[in-house]
C-alpha cells in the first residue's frame, strides 16, 4: 500500500471518529504517574500573586511598546516596538487564554475570566468555543476524529503550515466562524463539542467582536491609516509567530492514537524570556497529566514526576532538530513518527506496546 | 427504601481542605473537609465525563475536577464553572466517634 493510501481524516464528524470509539480511544483511561496525595494538594495550591505580576508586566510592556510605537510611527523606528507589541499581543496571549481558561493561574476567579476573555480577543479564540475544544483536547489528546486541535495531519500541509506562521489560516477560519456564530448558528464538528446550553453565549461574544473589528476598521478609515487596526487586530497576525513556534513543538511529530500524555507531548526546556511569554506551557507533559496544577508550579512538579518521563528537550531548536525531519519524512510515509523512550524503570504506558503500535 | 448511616472511615483520614474516595455497593462517594473542620459528601465521580473527584482539588467549598477542572460548590453539589454543567448529588454526612457517618439511599 502506498503512503499516500493511509492518508487519514482528521475532522470530527468523518470515519476516523467512528474508529476511535471502536478501538476504545474516547474518554479512555490514560496513563497518569504515582504521586502522593500530599505532594499533589501542595502543587495544586492556587496562588494570586503569580499571575498578578506577570499580568502587571505584560500589560505595562504592552503599554510601553504600544506607546513608543506610537511615538515613532511613520519612521523605521516603531518597527522593533511593534514587533515586541505583536509578540506580547499575539503570542504571549496564546499561553493566558491556556492558563486562565484551566482557571488555575489566578486563585481568584474572576481574574482567570478577565484574562481569559482579553486573551481570547487577541488571539482570535471564541472563549466559549475554545473552552469546549480544549477540554475535548484533554479528553482524547492526538486521538484523530476526537481530538479538534491536532495542529497538523499527517503528512503535513505545508501550505497550511506556511499561512500559519503569522495566523493567516486561524485568522480566515475565525472569521468565518464568526459569522457564522453571530447568524445564530455552529458548524458540524463543534456541535460535537459544545453542549446545547452553552451556545447562546457564543452567538452574543461573536457578535460582540464583530462590533469591535467594524469598530477598529471604521476608525482606520476615518484616520486614513492602519494605525488603529496595528494596536487592535492586526497583532493577532503579525506577532503571531511565536504561538505557532511554540506550538508545533507540543505533539507535532509524536504518536496519534496513544492513552499517554508521556508518549504525544514534549516538555521543552525554554529560557526565561520564553518561559514568561508562554508561561511554563513548556512542561507540556507535566500539563496534560494534571491539568489542575497552575503554571507557576510545574517546574516543580516537573522534578517530582521526571523519572517516570522521557528526557525533556534541552531547548525549542532541540525539539525543531526532531520535528522537521519528522514532517520531510511524513511527505512520503504518513505513518511515521517519533516513538518516544520512556526511563526503563518509569511506570509502562496503558496497553503497553499495543497502545503505541496503533499509531 | 430504607436510608442507612454507612461508616466512611476515620474522620482524620481526610486532612482540612481536602477530599478523599468511598466506595459502598459499587457506588463511588468523594467525601470532604473544610478548613474549618466540616463534612460533606456527594456523587464520587464528576456530572461532565468520567473522571473521579476525589483525585481533585478543594478550594474553601468548591471541588474541582481533576480532568477539565470544572467546578462544583460540594456543600450544595451545584456546578459552579464549564465544563461542569450539570449538579452533583450531595448525600448527608456526619462525624460521631472520630468515624464518618454517610447517609445512602
Ligand atoms: S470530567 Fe469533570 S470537568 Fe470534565
Amino acid at each position: 500500500m502506498t503512503a499516500a493510501l493511509v492518508r487519514r481524516d482528521y475532522s470530527l464528524v468523518g470515519p476516523e471518529a467512528e474508529k476511535a470509539a471502536e478501538a476504545g480511544l474516547v474518554s479512555a483511561k490514560w496513563y497518569s504517574p504515582s504521586i502522593s496525595r500530599a505532594e499533589l494538594k501542595a502543587l495544586m495550591r492556587r496562588d494570586d500573586q503569580p499571575a498578578i505580576r506577570d499580568t502587571l508586566i505584560w500589560f505595562a510592556a504592552l503599554i510601553v511598546s504600544g506607546s513608543l510605537g506610537f511615538v515613532f510611527w511613520g519612521s523605521w523606528a516603531a518597527v522593533p516596538f511593534f514587533l515586541i507589541y505583536g509578540v506580547l499581543y499575539g503570542s504571549a496571549s496564546d499561553s493566558r487564554w491556556h492558563e486562565c481558561g484551566h482557571r488555575t493561574a489566578f486563585k481568584t476567579q474572576w481574574m482567570n475570566d478577565a484574562v481569559y476573555q482579553i486573551a481570547c480577543f487577541m488571539i482570535l479564540r471564541e472563549p466559549e468555543i475554545w473552552r469546549w475544544s480544549h477540554t475535548r483536547h484533554h479528553t482524547d489528546t492526538i486521538i484523530v476524529g476526537r481530538d479538534p486541535e491536532i495542529i497538523q495531519p499527517r503528512p503535513p500541509d505545508l501550505v497550511a503550515m506556511a499561512l500559519s506562521v503569522f495566523a493567516l489560516k486561524q485568522g480566515a477560519a475565525a472569521f468565518r466562524k464568526l459569522v457564522i456564530h453571530a447568524g445564530g448558528r455552529l458548524t458540524d464538528e463543534e456541535m460535537t463539542f459544545v453542549p446545547e446550553s452553552e451556545r447562546r453565549k457564543v452567538y452574543g461574544v461573536a457578535r460582540i467582536w464583530l462590533a469591535v473589528f467594524a469598530a477598529v476598521i471604521a476608525a482606520c478609515v476615518a484616520t486614513r491609516s492602519i494605525l488603529p487596526a496595528m494596536f487592535v487586530g492586526l497583532p493577532t497576525f503579525y506577532g503571531g509567530w511565536l504561538t505557532y513556534y511554540f506550538g508545533i513543538t507540543q505533539h507535532l511529530g509524536l504518536a496519534e492514537d496513544v492513552t499517554d500524555h508521556r508518549l504525544n507531548s514534549r516538555t521543552i526546556y525554554m529560557n526565561p524570556i520564553f518561559r514568561f511569554i508562554y508561561w511554563n506551557m513548556n512542561y507540556h507533559v507535566e500539563h496534560h497529566l494534571f491539568p489542575l496544577i497552575p503554571y507557576h508550579a510545574l517546574p516543580k512538579l516537573h522534578q517530582a514526576i521526571k523519572a517516570d518521563c522521557p528526557p525533556p528537550y534541552r531547548s525549542t531548536i532541540a525539539a525543531y532538530r526532531e520535528i522537521i525531519p519528522v514532517l520531510a519524512r511524513q511527505l512520503s510515509d504518513p505513518t511515521y513518527f517519533v516513538r518516544r523512550e520512556l526511563p526503563q524503570r518509569a511506570r509502562p504506558a496503558p496497553g503497553g506496546v499495543a497502545a503505541v503500535a496503533r499509531a | 427504601m430504607s436510608e442507612t448511616w454507612i461508616d466512611a472511615g476515620a474522620a482524620d483520614r481526610i486532612s482540612p481542605q481536602d477530599v478523599a474516595p468511598f466506595e459502598h455497593d459499587g457506588r463511588q462517594y468523594a467525601i470532604y473537609r473544610t478548613a474549618d473542620g466540616r463534612y460533606f459528601a456527594t456523587d464520587g465521580v464528576c456530572t461532565h465525563e468520567y473522571a473521579e473527584l476525589a483525585d481533585g482539588y478543594v478550594e474553601g467549598t468548591i471541588i474541582e475536577c481533576p480532568m477539565h477542572n470544572g467546578r462544583f460548590d460540594f456543600t450544595t453539589g451545584e456546578a459552579k464553572g464549564a465544563p461542569a454543567c450539570v449538579n452533583l448529588e450531595t448525600f448527608p454526612v456526619k462525624v460521631e466517634g472520630g468515624r464518618i457517618l454517610l447517609k445512602v439511599a
